[in-house]
């Protein structure tokens, strides 16, 4: 597409050109997600991201850390360090125990005009999405959800990536005339980062919340965790088995529970098994799902459309069975079987049964 | 009880063509239908009017043919619709959208408060998430997305009692109208309008209200203009260099073995932490 190399639009291609007020905008910034007492993983995977575009910038990357004041509040400054950020950003208040929005924004929105940072980045999980929002709004700057890929182009702007409506397009973002650029990313879109061992230590700027209870008008009546044991834990698993459509109807998805049960992996569907009722929503892997990094992702009976490949591919190994050799899903997935999926899962649930069980004799 | 609901006309199937120049998506000649998500924010409302009284007055921004998309919300049981459509609009990013909207309800409300604002969780184009909280922190509303239940409304004390989907569990969660919900998908199930209601949508008056007619003077805030973010570039993914590579064999169970000589040969690590993870059972 000749977008590709030429700006398509006059505004598109015109040239940035940043407002006085916003000239000293400057670092990078992450928001580490805290609640109850724990750092959500995509915070990490943030630092991890957030640390090469500072340095690709040659400026810091900061964590922001807001909690109460409690010892899981100071174990994510620590982690913070650990995963990269110079500097963290703490407030810590009882207000910033569990998530609310008010309090959280108003926490956001005064760092950020105090502290002026270019590129803040935040996890697009239900807490991220639900302050960005408001954030940005408050802040009257760009937000880009969602995306799939960040960088940073030869005028120093942030190039957000993320899929566009429909079959096959990708569309890159830009925040030109206005700071900070924001940007979303799902979990496990970005590699989780190698954690420094031993001491670690950076800035650590505090910074009072000056909210009461009183001017919070949400309040919280209770909270009522998963019972996270069975719960799918899709996006952390190592093994993925998945069906699509081609599996033809909804009896026969057991074989792909079958092969995920002799793997000891998580099972999970395209999205069209969970709008026709076959599979329950948190099983669905794609831009509307989850995204996974497994070791081994098997994909029986999905096309591969963009939505779903953007879900897989940050993968090691992906094994596609399809009867369709040009299948769309060929062209990201490593190895494929051509054959039919019927009788290809039960095939391979036996051949790995047999596999694991002589070798675990052997071994 | 005044209940606004913001719904979206987005294209029906994954056939996009993008326009040359703007880089924006081209809609026409594709099928549309009212974002599914906006449906289960849409049906919580009616039960909340049905439940109280009042009306649920459906609002959105779009080209005139988005009309559609408020009379097939009329057939099935709102009472008033608003059509916000301009030219200036076209091109706008997530912050115009919430503008607009946010405008536009201002200007509902000079005529009737409105007690809540209900948005979708997301759309199935746009697919951002954003335009509700943008919307609710314009109005300086109270924020309540991925609510999975409405507990209960106190409409005296104006009170209201929601479960909100949050990461690892649902926080329950008490707040004052007016606020701005956007409902998890799943959590109800639409209605079919009936025969009245059908009739109605027919002959019902949309108002259709421009940039101005809403109240908007600063068009720099709508559209192309006043959107803080600019698409540089669509693109098809690359391809990666190398295709897929099919393993060899006749039939089932030769397939399925040379597949799996191929998975540990490029991943050898991982038969060793299989076998480990298997060895609880
Ligand atoms: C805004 C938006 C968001 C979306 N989000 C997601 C998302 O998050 N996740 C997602 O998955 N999709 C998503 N989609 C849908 C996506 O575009 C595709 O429609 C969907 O992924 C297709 O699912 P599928 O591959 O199961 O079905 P199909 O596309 O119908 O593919 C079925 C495949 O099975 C193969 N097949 C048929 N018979 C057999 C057999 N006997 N054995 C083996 N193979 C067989 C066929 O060759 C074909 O490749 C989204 C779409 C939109 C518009
Ligand atoms: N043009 C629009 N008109 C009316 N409502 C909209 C519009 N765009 C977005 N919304 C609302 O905002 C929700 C979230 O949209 P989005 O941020 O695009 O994912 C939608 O589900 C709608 O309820």
């Amino acid at each position: 597409m000749s977008a590709d190399n030429k700006p398509a639009s006059s505004r598109a291609g015109m040239k940035k050109q940043l407002p006085e007020k916003f000239i000293n905008y400057k670092h990078v910034w992450v928001f580490v997600e805290l609640e109850r007492g724990e750092v959500h993983p995509v915070s990490w995977e943030l630092l991890g991201e957030g640390r090469k575009l500072a340095d690709k910038l040659g400026v810091q990357l900061a964590g922001v850390v807001m909690g109460p004041p409690a010892a899981t509040t100071r174990a994510a400054v620590e982690g913070s360090y650990r995963y990269g950020a110079d500097t963290v950003y703490l407030m810590e208040d009882p207000l910033l125990t569990d998530y609310r929005n008010e309090p959280f924004t108003k926490a956001m929105t005064d760092l950020v005009n105090t502290y002026q940072p270019e590129i803040l980045l935040l996890g697009a999980t239900t807490l991220g999405r639900d302050l960005a929002g408001s954030v940005a709004t408050t802040l009257a700057t760009g937000l880009t959800a969602d995306c799939t890929e960040l960088a940073i182009d030869d005028e120093g702007s942030l190039a957000a990536t993320r899929p566009t409506f429909g079959g096959s397009l990708l569309c890159t973002i830009h925040t030109l005339n206005f700071r900070p650029q924001m940007a979303t990313i799902r979990p496990r879109v970005m590699a989780m980062p190698e954690a420094k061992d031993g001491e670690v230590s950076g800035g650590l700027i505090e910074v009072p919340l000056n909210m009461k209870e009183d001017d919070v008008i949400t309040k919280i009546l209770d909270f009522i965790a998963d019972n996270t044991t069975n719960k799918a834990q899709l996006a952390y698993a190592d093994v993925v088995v998945a069906g699509g459509m081609g599996l033809g109807k909804p009896e026969n998805f057991k074989l792909v529970k079958d092969l995920a049960e002799v793997l000891g992996a998580e099972y999970g569907g395209s999205r069209p098994l969970v709008q026709k009722g076959w599979i329950d929503s948190d099983r669905q892997i794609g831009q509307t799902g989850k995204t996974i990094r497994p070791k081994l992702y098997i994909a029986a009976g999905i096309s591969g459309a963009i939505q779903h490949r953007v879900g897989v591919e940050g993968a090691d190994l992906i094994l596609a069975i399809n009867t369709d050799p040009n299948a769309p899903i060929m062209d990201f997935a490593h190895l494929a079987i051509i054959g039919d999926a019927m009788t290809i899962l039960p095939a391979l649930t036996e051949a790995f049964r047999k596999r694991l069980s002589v070798n675990r004799m052997a071994g | 009880m005044h209940i606004v609901v913001c719904i979206k006309q987005v294209p029906d199937s994954a056939q996009i063509r993008v326009h040359p120049v703007t880089n924006t998506i081209m809609r026409q000649g594709v099928p549309t239908i009212i974002n599914p998500y906006d449906l289960f924010s849409l049906e919580e409302a009616l039960r909340l009017r049905d439940a109280f009284g009042g009306k649920v007055t459906v609002l959105t921004m779009g080209p005139p043919m988005a009309e559609d998309s408020l009379r097939k919300a009329l057939g099935i049981g709102a009472d008033d619709a608003v059509l916000l459509t301009d030219r200036f609009f076209a091109g706008s990013d997530t912050l115009a959208t919430s503008f607009a909207l946010a405008t536009a309800i201002q200007k509902i409300m000079e005529t009737e408060p409105v007690d809540m604002v209900f948005a979708g969780k997301q759309t199935i184009d746009g697919d951002t998430a954003q335009v509700g909280p943008g919307i609710c922190c314009r109005l300086g509303m109270q924020q309540l997305t991925y609510v999975q239940k409405v507990e209960s409304v106190d409409p005296a004390k104006r009170e209201i009692v929601v479960h909100r989907r949050s990461e690892g569990g649902v926080q329950v969660l008490k707040t004052s109208l007016p606020c701005m919900i956007t409902m998890l998908e799943g959590t109800n199930q639409i209605r079919y309008g009936t025969m009245d209601d059908m009739f109605r949508a027919a002959r019902a008056d949309v108002r259709v209200w421009s940039a101005a007619a809403a109240g908007i003077e600063d068009m720099t805030r709508c559209g192309l203009r006043g959107s803080p973010t600019v698409v540089k570039k669509v693109f098809a993914p690359k391809a990666r260099a190398q295709k897929a590579r099919p393993v060899d064999g006749e039939g089932a169970e030769a397939l399925a073995a040379a597949a799996i000589e191929a998975i540990f040969a490029s991943q050898p690590k991982l038969e060793s932490d299989l076998l480990k993870q298997s060895a609880g059972y």
